[in-house]
């Protein structure tokens, strides 16, 4: 466990750097030139060599990353090319709002996904799972801007239940994450479904069923906690995908978070926020699959880890 | 995703009204997709308008758009353009996109799902743990950043798009690999002195085919999505031309007035992806056996 543990860190670590490795060569490879929109557009050529010298932008590759790296190492994320901040710092002050849409992304996901996953795999082949199924086809064939204007145009413009965007009371968190959740609930129903499907085929079931106990108690006390328990595994592995699609629900929301520092850092060129973001989103996946295969043989001991 | 001999022996069961709503879906999304592909084929003689002409009786009085009526089918847009015939050739985009970025994903995952499953060694390990680390990027904000630096014009959407979908494909390709190349029938073609190529060329890539088809009609679902989102921030395929994205994005400002601007060109989009998934998922189901009956 120990070794594992270990190898799996390292291969982690690795994993990071390369990513830190690929985004600041293609950062640096493509063709925006960062200096230009810090200098704006009267700058002589004299101003625009000044700032690349500062930013040391004027060095080779090599160099420039291996700064970049030592920096990282301790702890220090480079400073914002337009706000003159720290961007370790701002990340830090944006990602309590991310961490709270994730939680709630996560809630709104697990009771949609896996009460629709039961219903269908206890009424499974009828009209009931045929409907759940197609609704859960339909949540994974959306965009997210799609689903999000869609709730705002119903539930603020509307019915005006809730504000129209920002950031500060629940009324804000629902509209944003029942966006995130009605699109993963779609993944999440139809592992529930399976996995239940399974559970209800075992030896153990039709034992507690031939003893007499009705079937709302062996669905509910003996089944549903072997069914969950894979489902609720792979919240690490969703992890990761949450990370990929912040961007756009906290663009269209209005939500501070770290999502929505990175596009407005990438429609400003502003590089350093844009490293530090897919930085930390990356570390969040990493993290998220390796708690994924942690958690694995507690919930069956038949996995062991190698 | 364990691929045993003995699961290929016994298909479970499966009722025989699932299989026929599996069908019924799958035909529901071919007929979909043939209407899209037609749209997108015959649009310069079945759009009702030029889709970039802003027309003067296009806006009303106020200068707002016009929701739809008779003349404009399903109104027009902020310039006064009919959104009928943006939609038409926003088909054309969406499956230029759809079938060229795939189409290129699938090449580059499928050649390196094979290059690692067969040679294994020390260039698939390397292929694998660069796959590996393409799992750990979050795509969608790699895929953001690079389309908004360059200036974005369909094609290198399109090859931004194939750059981050190739990963999930190499993957599934690499499995099959690995465990093809160690089954008894390719060791008896090596036995029998067969080159390297005919192996692989032969017998490998015709196993393959199954599952090539199935991701690669899944991935066009992927694609259309990511275009879509591209489109809608602004960094996708850029007005005048019309891509379903970016009329929405176009016509954001007048979300609260004319809603249909946003509600109908997304519901293209969902009904595409929607016909893409169904097609693929009963693909998967006809075109292999292990999958039968396990959802």
């Amino acid at each position: 466990m120990a070794a594992y543990l270990i190898r799996r860190l390292i291969q982690s670590a690795l994993i990071l750097l390369g990513v830190s490795f690929i985004t600041f060569f293609l950062l640096y490879v493509l063709p925006a030139d960062p200096v230009r929109q810090i200098a704006g557009r009267s700058a002589t050529a004299q101003t625009v060599e000044n700032i690349r010298e500062q930013l040391g932008l004027d060095k080779p590759f090599v160099v420039q990353y291996g700064r970049y790296l030592t920096g990282l190492l301790q702890g220090d994320m480079g400073r914002s090319y337009l706000q003159k901040t720290e961007v370790a710092e701002l990340i830090l002050s944006r990602l309590p709002a991310t961490l709270l849409l994730m939680l709630g992304a996560i809630v709104c996901e697990l009771v949609l996904g896996l009460s629709m996953g039961i219903a269908a795999a206890l009424w499974r082949g009828r009209a009931v799972d045929q409907a759940l199924m197609m609704t859960s086809f339909i949540t994974v064939s959306a965009p997210q801007f799609v689903v999000s204007l869609l709730l705002l145009y119903v539930f603020a413009v509307r019915l005006g239940w809730f504000p129209i965007g920002g950031y500060g009371t629940f009324a804000h968190l629902v509209l944003p994450a029942l966006t995130l959740g009605i699109l993963g609930s779609g993944w999440y129903s139809r592992m529930m479904r399976s996995s239940m499907i399974d559970v209800l085929r075992a030896d153990y079931i039709r034992t507690a069923r031939a003893k007499g106990l009705g079937r709302a108690r062996v669905v509910l006390r003996h089944a549903l906690p072997n069914a969950i328990l894979p489902v609720i595994a792979m919240i690490g592995i969703d992890i990761g995908i949450f990370m990929g699609g912040i961007v756009v629900v906290e663009s269209v929301f209005g939500w501070p978070g770290i999502g929505q520092l990175a596009w407005q850092a990438i429609q400003r060129v502003d590089i350093p926020i844009i490293m530090g973001v897919t930085l930390v989103s990356a570390f969040a996946i990493v993290i998220g699959n390796l708690l994924a295969d942690l958690i694995a043989p507690f919930i069956d001991p038949r996995i062991t880890l190698r | 995703m364990t691929d045993t001999g003995a699961d290929r022996a016994i298909p479970r069961p499966r009722g025989a009204a699932a299989r026929l709503i599996g069908r019924k879906l799958a035909l529901v999304g071919l007929v979909l997709i043939g209407l899209v592909v037609a749209g997108a084929l015959f649009a310069p003689w079945i759009a009702p308008f030029d889709p970039n002409d802003q027309m003067f009786d296009g806006l009303t009085l106020e200068g707002a758009p016009m929701p739809p009526d008779g003349k404009f089918l399903l109104g027009t847009d902020l310039l006064g353009r009919d959104l009928l015939s943006r939609l038409l050739y926003g088909a054309q985009t969406s499956l230029i996109i759809g079938v060229v970025a795939n189409g290129l994903a699938l090449l580059i995952g499928t050649l390196v799902g094979i290059t690692a499953g067969f040679f294994r060694g020390w260039i698939g390990a390397v292929l694998m743990r660069f796959t590996d680390l393409m799992m750990a990027f979050p795509a969608l904000l790699l895929a953001i950043s690079l389309a908004a630096i360059f200036q974005p014009s369909l094609w290198i959407v399109a090859m931004v798009i194939a750059l981050v979908n190739w990963v999930q494909t190499a993957r599934v390709i690499y499995t099959e690999t690995t465990s093809l190349a160690t089954r008894d029938f390719i060791a008896a073609e090596r036995t029998l002195g067969a080159s390297t190529s005919r192996i692989l060329f032969r017998h490998i890539l015709p196993h393959l085919i199954p599952t090539i088809i199935v991701w690669g009609t899944l991935g066009i679902s992927t694609t259309v999505l990511l275009e879509a989102t591209l489109s809608f921030l602004g960094v996708g395929v850029q007005p005048p031309t019309p891509s379903w994205g970016n009329i929405i994005f176009e016509n954001q400002t007048y979300f609260q007035t004319a809603p249909w601007l946003v509600f109908i060109p997304g519901a293209a989009i969902i009904l595409l992806a929607l016909a893409f998934n169904l097609v693929g998922d009963a693909l998967r189901d006809v075109l292999d056996p292990t999958q039968r009956g396990r959802d």
